[in-house]
């Protein structure tokens, strides 16, 4: 389907920032009940050390400390440790030992939020020092520190194993390939850093046996089930709310000790309880993402075709394995690292372990893994290109899958719904003036010292995103299908409830967009409810730009339910056959005629009153205009896109300006364009941060180097370009309106344009590779030949 | 990030908030911006008993320029003050140079040049510029004032030398004997940044022969370095590229750069080598185009 009509009204301003440009928004931290305590953490000041004893009599002797709790008190009433999305197991607070730097020790919760710090200091703790695992290049040397001494029976760091692709045939390729490129490629660990920081309120109501949460979480209704799983509470008794949420970018799909805390917390003290995270603690001790050292290799015929690609990726989980990833895909979607060619083999192995550091693994626009799977390929084909003296274009041109062989099964499994990658780049080329920019580089290199490095870096990316299918994913034996309630009510307006929380994504646009476009409503007049378990169908969240592919097509194929159901009632009402009406949404209104005479039947507002109202319903239909539906998608949704970008370098300083970045993003049908291209926008943001700036480092003792947004940078408006974008539309088969998700497409694909870009800049110096975040030192180092130092 | 438990006074005369830091006994501080004070206290790395808000004391938002081109920076004045001070950027152009590189907008509507020069962060902006033009701060106690060398002032990381119940009132930039050139050049990460490496220059030419020169760096050692030797080989000499380049030798080796997530050692010295190039090539191209 391909629509030349803008979408439900297409570029229209978001319904929700009514409230958030006038700072109305309602988050977590904004919520006050009556009686309300507060708690804060008390955390680990090192990486690695076994707790001798703790000290809580001074705090507990505090005027406005109501509780202190230990690991110790939790462990008697067996919570002391909870599942993680992974299946592995993490402290709620830590009982025997400390594994990294940031770790729950234990709670106060007091009548004020300075109180509850101040007890913390009274509190005493003795560790005893044990050597930390920081490299992850030596977590699994004999001599290592052990961990995880708390899984029976392990006696080293190793985390899992995990396989893909067909190792044999890819030997069998990179034995006779005439060209192989290989290389160690980092990416490194980064934060999502979202604006809001973590928190809760929870509530345990001793009367009616009920928890409300209020948290910040990208997937109310999963946390609600795992928080039944875990505390014993019976699952109708737990209503999870994720109010306004500002930001996630994964960072809030893990369930937090701190969440845990809140709720015991409440039970103990018969109060409401709020935990809010400061910026360290966020930026310190909750879900990260990255962190991989990816040994890379490429195989190619001199001609530049492209036969094969390995890899080998390390990868660093952390002292709990917290990742978010559907249980078949312990390395997430990493298996899409073949990218956007059509090869012969494909292989890859990877090693997780565990080091002294904080876990997570999910995030920063979460993309479960394509982001390094995308850097991994994009890197080696320019480095191919380097190697052949090729331009990069040209060689990825030559080796895309051609738009005639989709849907096209990848070497490692993954069947590409849709694409059209030559049409993408050939627009990206267009927009970014190509062939004009490479002469203006000859042009610079011709003339030499002091000008600046010029470098224009390609990527290309296909995402696989909309988890999943429930043949194959899974998330702790949750099914990742997302529900959608629909009411018209009698007047013609209507509630639509989803199960998927936005984070910033303008879900409640978006999703009344959708419904508007399908009844002939206006966005309006539709409502969208979300985050409240209580009052939304089951679903399992927003994150994996999982939203459009998975709950939006529940939202489109609701509203189609209840246009049957309004074309039988408008049938009855014109006494004609169903058949013999005709659907439209001319004017903006959605209505129901007798085929070949407009004008002359029902309005759906008509439709909705009589569905409610008075007067006969034709046989077996039911009064009401309402829809109800689960959608489980056959594929995942496979968006893609061509990115260019253009830096100059300071030969003085090796300070990295990024001045133009041009994205064509082929997301398959756009609904609110606006929006599309804000999330865009973003994604391209955090990718520059990442290429960069962005770094969460350790030093070799395990204290983390990031704790503050003066340690931890994120870009500003002044790193950035004015954004070039460009739209190419291959719709996805699957999807009911040809949509796929975009919310990460941007962020996967916009690091290797930056860092080739880099790299090309460099390529007088003979710099064939340099890991991020590319600062303005590490950038320098590669310019002297040397590898980049340690931080 | 919530400080501890904290006094706090208004005080409305200099005297009354001197005997306020008297009475504290060193577990009173003097606030004045907050830009730096106040997030250490979130952190809880400081912890004063007692807050003496010094932004009701009348006078110390004074910015005064004498005839003789002596400039007087009141404690109260802000850094923004200083970036919009055009009378001041004439006479000394580093001080325009550096104010707008400092911090952010918000940051810079409420931190005090002389705020920044107590606070003796080894990254601070403010150090290095006064301390090119060998500026002095005035410290007011209960013995009387006092004037302080600004190389004196600073004694190390995060301390100054002021006795803990005396107030710095001001600081002050000697008026200049000739044509003044110079400027500020800051390596920042992003912007807002603390100094990876900085590097201020103050230059007084009689003709093309320079008569005075100061230049100091910033983030490249435990305190402000102050590059005296570098500076001290240009004067008397004409802005040469041999001299200019003996000067950026001489400021990259004066540098103690230690290694950290900023950048390496090395690199940071290489920074500061191109800085001074830099500065020093534009003021001899600008004073060769206005002879
Ligand atoms: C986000 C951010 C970014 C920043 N970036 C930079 C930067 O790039 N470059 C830079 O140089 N600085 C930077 N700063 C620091 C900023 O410049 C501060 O304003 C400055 O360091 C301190 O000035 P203040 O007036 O805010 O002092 P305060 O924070 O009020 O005080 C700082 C210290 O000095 C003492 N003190 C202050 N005034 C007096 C006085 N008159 N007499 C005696 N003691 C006094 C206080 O007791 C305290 O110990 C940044 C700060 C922030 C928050």
């Amino acid at each position: 389907m391909t629509t030349t009509t803008p979408m439900g009204h297409g570029r229209m301003l978001r319904k929700e920032d009514r409230r958030f440009v006038r700072g109305r928004g309602r988050y977590v931290d904004d919520l006050q009940l009556p009686g309300m305590l507060h708690l804060a953490v008390l955390r680990s000041p090192v990486a690695h050390a076994r707790i001798v004893s703790i000290d809580t009599l001074a705090a507990e002797a505090h005027p406005k400390v109501k509780a202190v709790v230990t690991g110790a008190m939790l462990a008697e009433r067996g919570l002391a440790w909870m599942p993680t999305l992974s299946g592995d197991r993490q402290a709620v607070l830590a009982t025997d030992k400390v594994r990294f730097q940031g770790q729950e020790v234990a709670f106060v919760v007091a009548e004020d939020r300075y109180s509850a710090r101040d007890a913390l200091e009274l509190i005493d703790v003795e560790y005893d020092l044990l050597e930390p695992v920081v490299d992850v290049r030596r977590a699994l040397d004999p001599d290592a520190a052990l961990i995880r001494d708390d899984v029976p029976g392990k006696t080293d760091n190793h985390c899992f194993d995990w396989e893909t692709g067909d190792a044999a045939a890819a030997e069998a390729v990179f034995a006779r390939a005439e060209v192989v490129v290989r290389q160690e490629l980092v990416f490194p660990r980064v934060h999502p850093a979202p604006m809001e920081t973590c928190g809760a309120v929870a509530d345990y109501d001793r009367i009616e046996e009920k928890l409300t949460l209020w948290s910040t979480t990208q997937a109310p209704h999963a946390h609600r089930t795992l928080l039944s799983m875990f505390a014993g509470i019976p699952e109708h008794r737990i209503r999870v709310v994720s109010p306004d949420i500002g930001g996630g970018f994964g960072n809030k799909v893990p369930v937090y000790p701190g969440y845990v805390h809140a709720i015991v917390g409440s039970i103990m003290t018969g109060r409401p309880v709020k935990w809010t995270e400061d910026r360290t603690e966020n930026l310190v001790a909750s879900g990260f993402a990255r962190d991989y050292v990816m040994q890379g290799e490429i195989a190619a015929t001199r001609e530049g075709r492209i036969l094969a690609v390995r890899s080998h990726v390390l990868a660093d989980h952390g002292a709990f394995n917290g990742t978010a990833a559907p249980r078949k895909f312990p390395g997430g979607f990493f298996g899409v690292f073949t990218g956007s060619y059509d090869i012969e083999a494909a292989y890859c192995s990877m090693t997780a372990v565990h080091t002294n550091k904080a876990p997570g693994g999910v995030a920063y626009a979460c993309s479960f893994r394509i982001a390094e799977a995308v850097y991994l390929v994009e890197r080696l084909v320019d480095m191919l290109a380097a190697e052949l003296d090729r331009d990069p274009v040209s060689l990825r041109m030559q080796n895309f899958i051609r738009p005639d062989q989709f849907p096209y099964t990848s070497r490692t499994g993954w069947v590409y719904d849709s694409g059209d990658y030559p049409r993408a780049m050939e627009l990206a080329l267009q927009i970014a003036g190509y062939d004009e920019l490479r002469a203006e580089q000859a042009e610079r290199r011709a003339r030499g010292a002091g000008e600046p490095l010029m470098g224009i870096g390609v990527s290309f990316f296909t995402e696989a995103v909309g988890a999943g299918p429930r043949k194959d994913m899974d998330m702790l034996g949750l099914g990742m299908a997302d529900g959608c309630e629909l009411r018209v009510h009698p007047t013609g307006s209507a509630v639509v409830r989803i199960s998927v929380q936005t984070q910033g994504q303008g879900h409640e646009t978006t999703f009344a967009q959708l419904i508007a476009e399908e009844l002939g409503l206006h966005p309006d007049d539709v409502d969208v409810v979300h985050g409240d378990t209580d009052s939304t169908p089951y679903g399992l969240g927003t994150y994996g730009s999982r939203s459009t592919p998975v709950s939006g097509a529940a939202a489109v194929l609701a509203a189609r339910r209840v246009r049957d159901k309004a074309q039988l009632i408008a049938a009855g009402m014109l006494e004609v056959a169903p058949d013999d009406l005709e659907w439209s949404t001319a004017q903006g209104g959605g209505r129901f005629d007798v085929r070949g005479v407009p004008g002359s039947g029902v309005t759906i507002q008509e439709v909705a009153m009589r569905a409610h109202g008075a007067g006969d319903l034709p046989d077996g239909v039911e009064g009401g205009l309402d829809a109800q539906i689960s959608y489980n998608p056959d594929n995942l949704t496979y968006p893609f896109g061509a990115y260019i970008c253009v830096v100059d370098i300071d030969p003085g300083t090796a300070v990295v300006t990024v001045r133009r970045f041009i994205a064509v993003d082929d997301c398959g049908t756009r609904i609110n364009e606006m929006i599309v291209e804000g999330q865009i926008h973003g994604g391209l943001t955090d990718g520059i941060g990442m290429a960069l700036m962005e770094f969460i480092g350790f030093d070799e003792h395990g204290n983390c180097l990031g704790g503050s947004l003066m340690d931890y940078l994120i870009p500003t408006a002044l790193e950035v370009p004015d954004w070039e974008t460009g739209t190419t539309v291959t719709p996805a088969p699957d999807h009911p309106i040809g949509a796929k998700g975009v919310g990460e497409s941007a962020t996967v694909g916009s690091p290797p344009a930056v860092v080739n870009a880099v790299i090309d800049a460099l390529a007088p110096y003979g710099v064939r590779h340099a890991d991020m975040p590319l600062t303005p030192s590490r950038v320098w180092e590669a310019m002297q030949g040397r590898a980049a130092p340690p931080f | 990030m919530y400080p501890s438990r904290f006094a706090y006074e208004a005080p409305r005369t200099l005297d009354e908030a001197i005997g306020l830091l008297h009475d504290g006994a060193g577990e009173a501080k003097v606030l004045a911006g907050g830009q730096s004070l106040v997030p250490l206290m979130k952190l809880r790395f400081a912890n004063p008993e007692l807050l003496v808000d010094i932004n009701n004391l009348p006078g110390l938002d004074r910015l005064e320029t004498l005839a003789d081109g002596t400039i007087r920076v009141g404690a109260l004045v802000r850094h923004r003050d200083l970036e919009r001070a055009g009378d001041v950027h004439r006479i000394q152009p580093v001080v325009g140079a550096a104010a707008p590189l400092i911090a952010d907008p918000i940051v810079r509507t409420r931190g005090t040049l002389v705020g920044s020069l107590c606070h003796a962060d080894p990254q601070g902006d403010w150090a290095a510029v006064v301390t090119a033009l060998r500026g002095y701060v005035v410290a007011q106690g209960p013995g009387g004032r006092r004037e302080i060398p600004i190389g004196d002032f600073v004694t190390g990381p995060f301390q100054n030398v002021l006795a803990h119940d005396e107030v710095a009132v001001e600081a002050v930039l000697p008026g200049p004997r000739h044509t003044v050139a110079g400027g500020f050049l800051k390596l920042e990460r992003r912007v807002g940044d603390f100094a990876t490496a900085g590097t201020a220059v103050a230059i007084e030419l009689d003709g093309d022969r320079v008569t005075r020169a100061g230049i100091a760096l910033t983030g490249v050692g435990s305190r402000t370095v102050d590059a005296t030797g570098a500076a001290e080989a240009l004067v008397g000499r004409a802005l040469t590229s041999e001299a200019i380049a003996a000067a950026a030798d001489a400021a990259a080796e004066a540098a103690q750069p230690t290694a950290d997530h900023r950048g390496s050692a090395a690199y940071k010295k290489h920074v500061i080598h191109t800085f001074v190039t830099r500065i020093l090539t534009r003021v001899s191209t600008t004073s060769e185009q206005a002879a």
